[in-house]
This record gives C-alpha cells, structure tokens and sequence, in this order.
C-alpha cells in the first residue's frame, strides 16, 4: 500500500484507510458499549487500529531519529483521531492538570521494551497538550532500570518509578478469576493511563501486547498464564480502575519479536518499525496478534494454535462478560500509513 | 502422659491462620522488622520476646537468593521447575506461578531462602496436630508465596504475594533452631503458607533442627512431585496434608490445581513411615456432598488405612469466597458420620471450639484419650502409645 504525504490530512488519510469486512450486524450493542471511540472516527460501532510504519526511522546502530519518530507518533495520533494537528489529537484523549500514567513495558530489558525514545517523544507532545504531571511506571524500578529510564520518584513534571516504590492497595479488586491488588500507581497516582506495550511474542499466552501488559498493574500476575492466559488476561483488564483509567494503546512495534518471547531473543526479533494505535486494546490485540503470526508464517515458525498457545484471551475479553472492545474484523477499521 | 493446658488464642480459622489479628493488623504485624512472637503472647505462653534482634539491612534481598533444587534447564535460558506438578516452564526473568522462584540467565533460584515473612508460637493443635505430641507448641514460621490459589485461603496476605511485597526477616536455619530452643518450642512448624515453594530452607531448617532435638512438622497443600518429597519425608518427623476435596473439579476451580498429585503425595507421606493426619475444609455447596465425604473415605481407608486421623473442618469466608455462609455444624456432623460408617478410626471436627469431636477416642473401649476444648489440652490418657483404659494402640507420636 502506498504511504500517504506526511502529514495525512483528513481527506488522504480516510482514502488510504480501509476497512476490515464491511457491515454492523448482531455485536452492535455489546461493542458499541465497550469501546469508546473518538467522536469524528469510524463510523458507531467499529474500532479503529492504526498502524504507522516508517521504514527510515532507524539512524546509525540500533538507534532511532528521534525526528522521525516523533512525526510517526504524530501521524498515528492524527490518524487515530482524524485530527489535522497531534496536539489537537491528544486533547481529545488528555485534559489538561490530569495527571498521566505512562505504563512501559520493560520485563524485556533494553533488548525489547518500550523504547526510551518513544515515551520521550510521548512526554513532549503530552507538555504541548497541557500535561504537566506525568509518571512513567512499570512492575519495579529495576525493570526500568533495565530498559533504560532514569528513576524519579519525586518532583514535578515526569516521575519514573515501579510498583514497588508504593505498593498496592490493601483491598481486593475482583473480576470473574481474578482476584488482585493493583498497585497505587494506577489507582491513586494517575487520573489517566496511557498504555505502551510492546509487539512481541509470549511463551505461555500467545502475545503480549495491551491487554496483558496491564499484568504490570497488580500484584500476582504469576498467577494467571494457566491456559494461555485464558480468562486471566481479560479479567484483569476488566478490573475497574485498568478499564477506567487506559485511554489510549500505543503498541511499541519498532522492534517486533515474533517468537521465544516475552524474554529478549534477538533471533526472533525484527524491525518492524512502527507503531500500533488504537482506543480498544482488544482490536488492538487482534490486529497485532495477526501481524506477528504473519511474521511466524513467513519465517517457518509453527503457528501459535499449533502450539496450544493461541491467545484466546483477545475473544474473552471481547464477549458479553468482558466487553472491553471488539475482536471481530468486520468491526475493525485497521488503518496503515 | 502431657498434659499441657494452654489458653485458647481466640482465633477460628478454616485454615490455620497465623495468630489472633484480623488481616490488616496481622499483615502490620508480619512487616515489622522484627516478628513477635504474637500468637505467643495471646495464648498467654511465657515469652513474647521479640524473635529476631536485627532487623535486616535494607539491601538484604541477596541473601534470601539461592539456587532452586529442583529444575530443569532448557534452550534459550528457559527452566523447568520440577517442584511441583505444575512444572511451569518459565522464561528468563520470569517467575513460576508461586511467585517465589524466579529465572534469572538461565538458572532458577528460590527468593525466599530464610526469608521469613510470618512467625510465630503456637500449640501443635492449631496445625492441627491431634496424634502428634499434643500440647507440645511450635515454632511456627512462612515465607511468602504458594503454588496453588485457592478461592477460600485464610492467609492470601502471605501466601498469594510475593516475597518483595511482604517486608521479612533474614533468619538462616541454624538461627531457627535457636530460636525455637530459646523459647521451649520443642517442634518447628512449616505452615501458614506453602512449605512446598520454600522447600529448600525447610530441608536446611529440619535437619538443623534435628541435630539439635528440635522436631519439624509441615504442613502442606500436598501438591508437590514425589522426588521433592521423598527428600522432606526423610527430613520431618510429621506432615499434615490440606485435602481441599475429593473431586477434580474442585481442584480446578476453587484450587487451581489437581487431586491426583496430592492423593499421592498422601501415598507417598505414607508410605515413607511418616505420621500424617488429613484436613478436610468443607466448604458449603462446593466440597459438602454425601458421595465426596464417602469417596474420600473409603480412599483414605484403603489406601492409608482407617488409622490416619482425617479432620473435618470449618470454613470461613474469606479472601475470594466471602459469598459463602460458615459450614454448619450439621454438615460437618454428617461428613464425621459418613467416614465413621466407613470405618474410620479417628475422625474429628475442627473450627468448632467445645465440640465433641475435637477430642480424640479410643476406637475400641470409645473412652476419651485426649481431652480437647479448642486448643486446650485438658487431658491426655495414653501411657506408652496406648489406652490407659483399655491398652489399645492410639497411633502416633506422644513423646
């Protein structure tokens, strides 16, 4: 498909998206419930997945242009809400004085975690928004560490710290199987959670991406990878305060792993160089659970029903129980620019 | 003949719970630097001491790290528990579902060795222990973690976190010993949470404590590979196993674990010439039915014999089935009744203070041989392991 002139306007970003199925049928309601879609996009009821992809994005090494990178989160946001400018973009996700979560995901290390260079770019657009109070947080400072952030737990502006620098609530929360404490990072820190998983493979549950990185939230996630994951990741996402406070899902797809994951595995990593955007993680999931088969169908590794790990949790989390977005590509608006 | 009497702490519990404190206070109890000896103090036993004087430093966490003893390693830095019959496969960097064991570069290593999270002195009953040394008190101590998550556990403040959630206490097993010697505990109790995911430091801790005549009793799940347990049958003098159900469907959804791996376990206990008793939670309309309490006695008779005490006891709603009303007393009336028409010899009732059925019997004149209130000891009329009425042999460990 044929990239579209940076920036996309409205009118050339509408003409290159393109539709995954065609019509609403019997999942209106429960998905019209579940997933809040931004008011000028799709049309009621689908969910929109963005994919912006820049294939010079990398300069020297391993590292990235931070100026590309930038325009590339620029565009996804403009694409994902059919805004002619980011920052307008953002105030449609963000209020400003509302203090913003960034949950990375760094159980991978430098190797395959959200990329230091993408929540810098996220942190000065946010500023540009009117976020003045932000926290970059994942399981423990040690994981962040690992993955490059700088710990701050005090002070104005962006804090980084993990779990354990507050801990967790004392009182359950509860949703079908699971039965947790979230951490009071998310439940007494952030007003809004901006979700920053990463495109990769799982040795138990098929993929991580946005619904299970919300595991990084409470205190047992140890408990939860029995049958792929299955009810657990959706149950956990289902939790009020995760389902309430993510807003946005910006998946990390700079580097890709499509298998031995979630561990860094350089031999199963490949650049693919890009972001995956989107309101509804179970779309989101969706869309990236078939990139990174495509990846395995292309490079001869079995598929993940196959090997008894298809992520079945992404249709979980989409049923009448759960609710939390759609997973039928009828429904899905999968946007590549 | 002991005849100990000591005062009841207060505490009903469906499982043995770690002292007299609701949740909240235990859990502020269990994360001062130094433990006290709570339920100590509340059963009204001469010492309340602080247990542990140093506190540990502050970046102590490498001292509770030591290699696990059984896994396998894989390709690509992946391990293979062997602990237990989950056998998690677990990535680098990743925990096994205890949450107590962790991956790191290829090499699995328990996080809890020494690292005690909850400790306490409480009577042998509370385990409960009812044919093992009774009156005797226990050094009881947990780390954090458990293998299984079961919807109605009492202690879900230690057993389901992980040990970097629960502030602990270095305590090496030597200094155990010690401890349980300065304070008259002749027997140290694995309990509270999972001996089974701290498997290592209870192997140390019991042959430390046996060199030293201090006895060590566990009290388990049951849910653990025969190898590992073989290797503690030859280290503890006693082993009370949580039979959650006779059903696999239990297991699955209350539990999150399985029934056949913990009946061998039973077999194996068994086998080895370790004294075992059996706990049976009745929880109302999820374990409470005629045909399971029947099952599991006739399971318990034929394959343990009608010998191995089997305790029917109370639930309490808790942690993830606060739905659910107490058992009545009438249910565990029917379950005592079922298994004594089975033909089992001591059957008992537990969490109901002043019944009956907490003392113990003898299964051939019908006299009382061990007098309980709770976890008093009010009698005990055994002289060299039988009756004193009729000479018949009680089985169990009385000295």
């Amino acid at each position: 498909m044929q990239r579209p002139p940076f920036p996309p306007t409205r009118r050339s970003f509408l003409k290159q998206s393109f539709l995954l199925g065609s019509t609403l049928t019997a999942l209106k309601l429960r998905d019209g419930r579940a997933v809040a879609l931004p008011s000028a996009s799709a049309e009621a009821g689908r969910s929109r997945v963005v994919i912006a992809r820049d294939a010079k994005i990398r300069s020297t090494g391993t590292g990235f242009d931070s100026a590309r990178l930038a325009q590339l989160l620029d565009r996804a946001l403009q694409a994902s809400f059919d805004c002619d400018s980011p920052i307008e973009a953002w105030k449609k996700v963000l209020r400003p004085g509302e203090v913003v979560g960034l949950k990375v995901n760094c159980l991978g290390g430098r190797g395959n975690a959200t990329h230091l260079e993408l929540v810098e770019a996220i942190t000065e657009r946010l500023r540009q928004a009117g976020i003045t109070q932000m926290v970059i947080w994942d399981r423990q400072n040690s994981d962040l560490e690992h993955a490059r952030f700088k710990i701050a737990e005090r002070g104005s502006g962006v804090r980084c710290f993990g779990n354990d620098v507050l801990g967790f609530e004392d009182d359950l929360a509860t949703f079908g199987k699971a039965g947790s404490l979230l951490c009071r990072t998310l439940t007494q820190v952030c007003d809004a959670v901006i979700n920053l998983p990463v495109l990769k493979d799982h040795g138990i549950a098929g993929v991580t991406l946005a619904l299970k990185s919300m595991f990084g939230a409470i205190h047992n996630p140890n408990k939860y990878h029995s049958d792929a994951g299955d009810p657990y990741v959706a149950d956990v996402y289902a939790l009020a305060p995760i389902r309430q406070k993510v807003r946005l899902h910006i998946c990390d797809g700079l580097n890709a792993q499509y298998d031995g994951g979630p561990s860094y595995m350089p031999q199963w990593m490949w650049p693919f160089n890009g972001l995956l955007v989107s309101r509804d993680p179970v779309a989101l999931d969706y869309v990236g659970w078939k990139i990174i088969e495509k990846k395995r169908f292309e490079m001869g590794a079995k598929p993940l029903r196959e090997l008894k790990r298809e992520p079945a949790y992404i249709s979980t989390a989409a049923d009448a129980e759960h609710r939390l977005g759609t997973c039928d590509p009828k429904r899905i608006e999968q946007v590549e620019i | 003949m002991r005849a100990d009497t000591l005062a009841h702490s207060g505490e009903v519990c469906g499982i043995e719970s770690p002292g007299g404190l609701d949740r909240r206070g235990f859990l502020k109890a269990a994360s001062l630097p130094c433990l006290a000896v709570c339920s100590g103090a509340l059963v009204g036993l001469p010492r309340a001491a602080p247990l542990f004087a140093t506190p540990p430093a502050p970046d102590a966490d490498s001292q509770f790290i030591r290699e696990a003893k059984f896994y396998e390693k894989l390709p690509y830095k992946k391990i293979k528990c062997k602990l237990c019959p989950r056998e998690c496969v677990i990535d680098d960097q990743e925990r096994g579902y205890c949450g107590a064991r962790e991956n790191r570069g290829g090499t699995y290593y328990t996080l809890v060795y020494s690292r005690v999270a909850t400790a306490h002195i409480d009577p042998i009953e509370k385990k409960p222990f009812f044919h093992f040394m009774p009156g005797a008190v226990a050094f009881s101590l947990a780390t954090a973690g458990c293998n299984v998550n079961c919807k109605m556990c009492q202690n879900w403040d230690i057993s389901q976190v992980r040990p970097e959630q629960v502030r602990a206490t270095y305590a090496p097993p030597d200094k155990i010993t010690a401890i349980a010697r300065e304070n008259s505990c002749p027997v140290i109790a694995y309990t509270y949470s999972e001996p089974v995911i701290f498997l290592e430091y209870v192997l140390d801790c019991a042959q430390a404590g046996r060199a030293a005549g201090v006895r060590s009793v566990v009290v388990s799940g049951g849910y653990i590979q025969a190898d590992p347990l073989k290797k503690l049958c030859a280290q503890v003098d006693a082993i009370k196993i949580d039979l959650k159900a006779y059903s696999e469907k239990f297991y699955k959804e209350v539990v999150n674990g399985e029934l056949k791996p913990v009946l061998e376990a039973i077999l194996t206990v068994h086998k080895a010439g370790v004294w075992n008793e059996i706990v049976y939670l009745v929880v109302p309309t999820l374990n409470d039915g005629d045909a399971e309490f029947q099952g599991l006695a006739r399971w318990v008779k034929s394959e343990v014999g009608p010998d191995v005490p089997l305790h029917f006891s109370r639930f309490h709603p808790e942690y993830l089935l606060k739905n659910l009303p107490p058992t009545p007393i009438e249910t565990l009336e029917r379950a005592k009744a079922i298994a004594d028409a089975e033909g089992l010899h001591y059957v008992y009732i537990g969490n109901v203070p002043g019944h009956p059925a907490e003392s113990t019997y003898c299964p051939h004149c019908r006299k009382k041989v061990v007098d309980r209130t709770g976890y008093t000891i009010n009698g005990v009329y055994i002289r060299h392991g039988k009756c004193q009425f009729c000479q018949t042999v009680i089985p169990g460990v009385w000295t």
